[in-house]
């Protein structure tokens, strides 16, 4: 169902893959604004919205056993400068499956635009859950970015998320997820996100390794310029044998900007094990001082090493 | 003709002069040797023509071709077509050597990486989309930034102790790009304390605490590897053992 094509073309048209809505064999759902306006599913995944108060709530269940080869596209975005857009997911993973998402969210005007977005994630036994979000945002930094989530991982199960927000302004973003693994279970939460000028970045993930051998890894890579300032609040605890984790966050500050990591990293098992590592600084000396002994000028060599930490 | 002359160069470092009243002339296109014990000051010496930070107040004079370099940043004087590989090179999280090699080069062609890395005696295919980051040796690390030089095609490489964590077979390779350096041009200045790299160079200069001591052919300088060091009243001395050691 195509509901506004050259709404979903416009759309999808900020991101690196406009192709993939012509593919049958590929998912997606696209939501502008408070308005799904492209949905398409494939075997043994069931979408489903509602239109709620400013936004849309969507229920994703995906079946036991089925793997889902293709990327599956998400894509949220709105073009008004101003608004609200709700999502609020609720996710069922069934066991023994695999699904790999790639969500957009396309805010290339914003003004005073929120996105709020509200999930719960259940995993289940043996299945496996990739998530990667990409922001495009306006450069005017008129957007506040709200994700919360709480997943679940069962036995076996693992659970990874990437979340960029690289181009354009940050405006205000704060993420907060909670992930709780089971018995053997992974979470992997990585966050890449460069902000200027009186951006505003907040992160709060924690993971809870209750299960035995259950694993996870923290990270954030931030870049601030600017007056930007960025507050990374990783938690781990780990509370079952073998479970072990690492909790890193590296930030590199330039300019007026300020960059804070309070990393809790809690054991509650002597047979558990967390590390964690925080590296917060303007850009290495040595490596801007190469760079430039190339012929970059000073301000092309830290973009370029940016970039790089960002990747 | 000098394409770098330095006249009376004294540098300190937290108070302390790490260089004092040094002379000296680079001919252009050769490549050169400056050896010396530790601590003799050769990497500063380097640091102060690159113009890295912490390096730029000197006393005395430095001229590339003809021009002062006081007050000049490591960027312009990069962009003038000096450069220096450091004896330890940086590594860069995230920074594909792609990236890393194009960023210096002036002209924005691909296969320009490709043929650096092999000049230097990697293969394109397997490094290209590697990182300049920690998963390389030390070895690898000091290729590729080697062949980023070759990319930048500069008129005056400065190379800090370019065999350091090079296995035999591959200083060969490292030989061979100073070659391609010299061919295109290029002076090299070779800082090193190891006699294979002086026994590469057309004309060597002895340092010794904070000056150069003597200079001539590789000959004459490489007697002080066989323990004739030129007397003076320097404080370093360079001792037998170490001496020994380095060669
Ligand atoms: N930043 C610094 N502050 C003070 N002394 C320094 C500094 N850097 C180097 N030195 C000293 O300067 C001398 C020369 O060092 P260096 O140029 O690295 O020698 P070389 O490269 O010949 O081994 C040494 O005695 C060293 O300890
Ligand atoms: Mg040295």
């Amino acid at each position: 169902m195509i509901k506004d094509k050259q709404l979903v073309d416009e759309l999808y048209g900020n991101t690196e893959s406009p192709h993939v809505l012509k593919d049958p064999d590929t998912a997606h759902l696209t939501i502008h604004h408070d308005e799904v306006i492209g949905m398409h599913s494939v075997p043994g995944l069931n979408i489903d919205t509602n239109k709620i108060e400013d936004g849309i709530e969507v229920n994703v269940k995906l079946n036991k056993g089925v793997r889902i080869d293709k990327q599956v596209h998400l894509c949220f975005g709105m073009f008004p400068e101003k608004g609200i857009q709700k999502i609020v997911m609720d996710v069922d993973i069934g066991t023994n499956s695999y699904i790999s998402l790639l969500a957009h969210c396309i805010f290339p005007f914003a003004v005073d635009v929120q996105h709020i977005m509200d999930a719960n994630i259940r995993i289940g036994e043996n299945a496996k859950y990739k998530y990667l979000e990409k922001h495009v945002h306006s450069p005017r930094g008129g957007v506040k970015v709200i994700p919360k989530a709480k997943v679940n991982i069962g036995r076996n199960a693992e659970f990874k998320t990437e979340f960029e927000l690289v181009k354009g302004r940050v405006g205000l973003i704060d993420i907060d997820y909670e992930t709780f693994c089971g018995e053997n279970a992974v979470v992997e939460m990585l966050a890449r996100i460069s902000g200027h000028d009186d951006d505003e970045i907040k992160i709060r993930e924690s993971a809870y390794l209750e299960g035995k051998n259950a694993r996870g890894a923290l990270t954030s890579k931030i870049a601030v310029r600017g007056r930007a300032r960025a507050e990374i609040y990783n938690k781990m605890t780990a509370s079952a044998p073998f479970a072990r984790g690492h909790v890193d966050c590296k930030e590199i500050v330039q300019d007026d900007a300020v960059a804070t990591a309070i990393p809790i990293v809690e054991v509650h098992h002597p047979k558990a094990h967390i590390t964690h590592e925080a590296a917060i600084g303007s850009v290495d000396n040595k490596q801007l001082e190469t760079l430039m002994s190339r012929g970059m000028s000073e301000d092309d060599a830290v973009d370029l090493i940016i970039e790089g930490m960002l990747s | 003709m000098a394409i770098i002359e330095i006249e009376n160069l004294t540098l300190a470092l937290n108070g302390k002069n790490i260089i004092a009243k040094l002379n000296v002339e680079f001919w252009e296109g050769h490549v050169h040797a400056v050896v010396g014990p530790n601590g003799a000051g050769k990497s500063t010496l380097a640091s102060t023509i690159a113009g890295l930070s912490g390096y730029t107040d000197f006393e005395g004079e430095i001229r590339y071709n003809g021009e002062s370099l006081k007050g000049m940043n490591i960027d312009e004087r990069a962009r003038k077509g000096i450069t220096l590989a450091w004896q330890e090179p940086a590594r860069f999280e995230g920074l594909s050597i792609k990236s890393f090699i194009m960023a210096s080069s002036r002209e924005n062609d691909e296969s320009l990486v490709l043929r650096v890395l092999d000049d230097v005696g990697l293969d394109a295919e397997d490094y290209m989309h590697r990182s300049v980051d920690r998963t390389l040796s030390g070895g690898e690390r000091k290729k590729i930034e080697l062949a980023s030089i070759l990319a930048m095609r500069p008129r005056v490489a400065l190379l800090d102790e370019p065999d350091s964590g090079i296995d035999v077979e591959s200083l060969e390779r490292i030989f061979e790009a100073v070659d391609i350096l010299k061919r295109d041009g290029t002076t090299v200045i070779l800082i090193t304390h190891s006699l294979a790299v002086l026994n590469r160079a057309e004309h060597a200069f002895l340092m010794c605490d904070g000056n150069i001591i003597d200079k001539g052919t590789i000959d004459k300088i490489s007697k002080y590897f066989e323990d004739r060091c030129i007397p003076c009243d320097h404080k370093n001395m360079p001792n037998k053992a170490e001496i020994k050691e380095t060669v």
